[in-house]
């Protein structure tokens, strides 16, 4: 990700973008609607010892294996007891595809450029990294994720690594 | 970057390394035409589109290097080092400049004002030529112009246009040149012209004459991205899923239109997995084509003199590996120069001629790349070596006096070895053989090498030649499966019961098993992998499935729940989250659609620690199985039509299967099983060795089986159980009159019963020496003398086995 473009998402260029929201707890979060590759239910999935605790598991998605991330662990929340109630949203970056295990999923929304502003200070230093910004929407408030960020290995949590 | 451009890149840099190579071998053939023709409209290429798309320093460059060219086809010039040094030197410098065009767009801000002066001076040299008599001579055979004066008139003009571009771009060069020229040629510019025309009709001739395919070739062949061929190979892995999961339903329908489609489904899927696997299949020569030039500039550089030869550079291999293999390859090539070859004035004292061979050799055999690089060098030097391991600290004294020459030999693999006795530039950087030999046992390679004293060194590097679709032994672990590739694999050992407890030991809470005598050190894949917190190894192992692993040398124990199958696996990289767990070495889907994880044998052998400090162990072990290799067996003991121990050699059992009694089918009269396609006839030994009156346990509902041969050939042997594999002296050996066995010995202090394999081929009904058609081998008579029958008749079911066809002699 581009830092000119976490502060700024729709630089002056349209007016108008949209987003996939979905919800974690009781967080708002919306990825740009191009990036979402599809939005699935609870898929079986396979654990991989030693990874990361965000990474909850392999997804066999039409022959294409998927890493799945718990976004409740990412985002350092108590886990949901059942797990088969999540969602998968698979999202593209780069050449990979992940898939973001979420509460629920939202509407399609589309928000004017001019409700957006950064991210205020007094969030939780690890977590106001994971958000490019925030949408003013007239009842909530919509968390842009970054995506690029949220799926980054985590520093330091990867026992068995190699040597 | 526009695709011209692109496009001008990626062809520049292939001409380039052909260039290289032609370069090279001009200065091995001076007078080759076609050589000179080549190198000439390699680098006329360049210039002129170069001049195209005014990348100007680029042009000049090239255009020196032309001029300098041009002297030397005109025979102005003969071959030199110094000429050819300045011409790979001006392919360096248009590399350099194509990478700059690549990632900035322009050719770059350096200025290359040094070579071409360089170039031109050597261009100028013109009056020291003396042409020796046998170079002039093909002089005259050069063709007169003829045809192409229309062309050669349009193309002078051309060459005009790109003189003024030059002149634009470099003045100062420009000038340096035309005061250099002019004195010795007044109708330099006249001249030039001249050349330019003569080398467009030379290039014209060219592609007219020499090559009169190469329209042809150019439309059979196109370019194609990787990652397309990449993303083919994934979705023909897919569909490979997808056809074995439907396969497994047609089983149960009996549909007939539906179950011939299924067939043709089968057979086309096949088929484009085998197409779209060729398609990733690249030449070794990709690789070798750099070596003449390195092995060039590296005998120039240590003072040596060395010819590189090739054979097999159309052997194909993976691209994936192609690439894998690249920098190991070229280590081991500047080791062969660096300390292999030895300088000339010490060839010559060991009366072998000045100049040293590189030999190259590439050819496939039993499903594997083989790859060997010898040099006639001086050999690896085996005291050296030994003083050099003693000195590290690699071995004690004690093993250096018991090891055999070819374990010294193989020190040279160990980390933190280098026997050169000076950093060179060239080698002795740190980077030794033990990187070669890791990162080619990364793509489940082997390394070997053997040395002569005085004569010189091979390395043997062997290679499969695909990773994309692997074999790999599927097992269970803590209700997950994993996947281990075949190549790590030695072999399986199951303990049962009370067994567990008894037969796997430890030490000092390591637990290690005795296989055959020595000890292998285990790792429970639990453990490794942090399943199941307060799992306790030996109250809650029911059974363990030792799983065992070799990496390098070295072998050890994998324990898992349960060992499943073989399957062929489509491997599929990680995501970068899990990238940096050593366990793994990718993932695969199951014919279920579930993901398994493959293991990585090195990686777990390092995260437990387990081969850590037994290597020395291992060496020892070798060594000991190395002496009394001769005298020992591997045999398979197991229990059948109630004989409580019977044994037949290791070599002839191909794998041990169990089929439940479902499974088992009756063709012809005879019991038979499906296996891997085939019929496979099952023997029952109770109608060669007659029932001594045991039946199999009542309840059983399954069958073990001994599989024998291979394809066609292969025969299914029913036993009650398998004992054990072990390797042992055979004792006091006797011959037997009962049909069906060969003789009884003392085999671990225990009465031993050996099975007569002969006896069991003829119940099956086949006739081992009628030929297979599809066999290319040929089949030899063999004479076999041994005096003690019991040995001959071991050894005659061997080579019987392996089709022979055996005459005995008793001997004395």
């Amino acid at each position: 990700m581009q830092t000119a473009a976490s502060s700024m998402p729709a630089a002056g260029t349209e007016t108008v973008r949209q987003y996939t929201t979905f919800h974690v707890d009781n967080l708002f979060f919306g990825v740009d609607v191009l990036k979402v590759q599809e939005v699935l239910r609870y898929q079986g999935m396979t654990r991989v010892p030693l990874a990361p605790p965000v990474v909850r598991g392999l997804i066999n998605l039409r022959g294409q294996i998927v890493t799945a991330i718990d976004m409740r662990r990412r985002l350092k929340l108590e886990p949901r007891d059942d797990p088969s109630a999540l969602m998968n949203i698979v999202v593209r970056f780069g050449e990979e595809a992940v898939s973001l295990l979420v509460d629920e999923i939202g509407d399609v929304l589309e928000v004017e450029a001019d409700r957006f502003e950064r991210r205020p200070d007094n969030v939780d230093a690890e977590i106001r990294d994971l958000i490019q910004g925030i949408y003013k929407l007239n009842e909530r408030l919509l968390l842009v994720l970054d995506i690029g960020k949220t799926i980054a290995p985590v520093a330091g949590e990867v026992r068995g690594a190699r040597k | 970057m526009d695709d011209i451009v692109k496009e001008f890149v990626v062809e520049s840099h292939e001409n380039l390394n052909q260039l290289d190579q032609d370069l090279v071998a001009l200065e091995k053939a001076p007078g080759s035409p076609e050589l000179m023709a080549r190198i000439f409209r390699a680098i006329h290429t360049i210039k002129g589109v170069a001049g195209f798309l005014s990348f100007s320093k680029l042009e000049a460059v090239s255009h020196s290097g032309e001029s300098l060219l041009a002297k030397l086809r005109d025979r102005k010039l003969s071959v030199n080092a110094e000429i050819i040094s300045a011409l790979l030197a001006t392919s360096d410098v248009i590399r350099q400049m194509l990478n700059a065009v690549e990632s900035a767009g322009n050719d770059g801000e350096n200025d290359y004002g040094e070579l071409v002066e360089r170039l031109e001076a050597l261009a100028d040299a013109e009056h020291e030529f003396q042409a020796p008599a046998v170079e002039t001579a093909p002089c005259e055979t050069v063709p007169a112009p003829e045809p192409a004066v229309i062309l050669g008139a349009i193309h002078a003009t051309a060459s005009g246009v790109e003189v003024r571009a030059e002149a634009r771009a470099a003045p100062e060069a420009a000038r340096a040149k035309a005061s250099q020229v002019h004195p010795s040629h007044p109708d330099a510019k006249a001249k030039s012209a001249a050349e330019e025309t003569e080398s467009a009709r030379g290039a014209d001739a060219d592609s007219e004459h020499e090559h009169p395919n190469t329209a042809g070739a150019i439309d059979a062949n196109i370019r194609v991205n990787v990652s397309l061929l990449d993303r083919l190979m994934n979705l023909v892995g897919e569909l490979v899923l997808a056809r074995n999961q439907i396969l497994q339903f047609s089983a149960r329908t009996h549909d007939a239109g539906f179950l011939s489609t299924v067939q043709r489904l089968n057979l086309i899927t096949t088929e484009l997995q085998e197409g779209i696997m060729k398609t990733r299949m690249q030449p070794i020569g990709n690789v070798w084509s750099k070596f003449p030039r390195l092995v060039r500039d590296l005998a120039m550089l240590c003072g040596k003199q060395v010819r590189i030869e090739m054979e097999g550079e159309e052997t194909e291999l993976d691209k994936t590996l192609i690439e894998a293999i690249r920098d190991p390859l070229t280590h081991i090539v500047r080791n062969a120069i660096d300390h292999g070859i030895e300088r000339p004035a010490e060839r010559l004292a060991a009366s072998k001629p000045a100049q040293g061979c590189l030999f190259l050799r590439a050819f496939h055999e039993s499903g594997q790349v083989n790859i060997e690089i010898s040099d006639d060098g001086g050999g690896i030097n085996l005291e050296r070596v030994r003083a050099k391991a003693l000195e590290r600290g690699l071995i004690t004294h004690d093993q250096s006096a018991q090891m055999s020459d070819n374990e010294i030999l193989n020190l040279i693999f160990s980390p933190g070895f280098s026997t050169a006795p000076k950093v060179t530039n060239v080698s002795g950087r740190g980077v030794g053989m033990d990187v070669v030999k890791t990162n080619i046992e990364k793509i489940g390679g082997t390394v070997d090498v053997q040395s002569q004293s005085g004569r010189g060194t091979t390395l043997k590097v062997r290679i499969p030649l695909t990773l994309a679709i692997i074999p790999a032994l599927v097992v269970t672990c803590d209700g997950d499966r994993y996947a281990i590739p075949q190549v790590s694999l030695i072999e399986l050992v199951r303990l049962e019961g009370e067994e567990v407890g008894k037969r796997i030991e430890t030490i000092h809470g390591a637990p290690v098993y005795r296989l055959r005598g020595h000890l292998l050190p285990l790792v429970y894949l639990r453990q490794v992998l942090n399943l199941g917190g307060d799992w306790n190894p030996a109250a809650d192992c029911q059974a363990a499935h030792i799983v065992v692993l070799q990496v390098g040398e070295r072998q050890f124990g994998l324990v898992v729940d349960e060992v499943n199958d073989t399957e062929e696996i489509v491997v599929k990289p990680l995501g970068k989250q899990l990238k940096g767990i050593a366990a793994f070495a990718g993932a695969t889907i199951m014919g279920d659609g579930k993901v398994a994880l493959i293991l990585d044998a090195l990686g777990i052998a390092q995260l437990s620690g387990v081969l850590a400090e037994s290597h020395e162990a291992a060496r020892a072990d070798d060594r000991h199985e190395g002496r009394a290799g001769d005298s020992r067996q591997r045999l398979l003991l197991f229990q059948a039509a109630g004989f409580e121990r019977l044994a037949m050699p290791l070599s002839l059992v191909a794998r041990l299967e169990e089929f439940s009694d479902a499974q088992i089918e009756h063709a012809a009269g005879r019991r038979v099983v499906q296996y891997r396609g085939r019929i496979l006839p099952l023997v029952s030994l109770e109608k060669i060795l007659g029932d001594a009156g045991t039946q199999r346990a009542p309840g059983a509902q399954s069958v073990q089986v001994v599989v024998i041969g291979q394809g066609e050939r292969a025969i299914g042997i029913e036993v009650d159980h398998i004992l054990d594999i072990v390797e042992e002296r055979i004792n006091a050996p006797r011959m037997s009159e009962r049909p069906g066995l060969l003789g009884s010995a003392i085999l671990g202090q225990r009465i031993t019963d050996f099975l007569d394999v002969r006896a069991v081929i003829g119940e099956a009904g086949h006739n081992w020496l009628a030929r297979d058609k599809s066999e290319t081998v040929e089949r030899a008579r063999v004479l076999l003398v041994e005096h003690e029958a019991f040995s001959r008749e071991l050894v005659r079911s061997y080579l019987e086995m392996a089709g022979h066809q055996v005459t005995e002699a008793p001997g004395r």
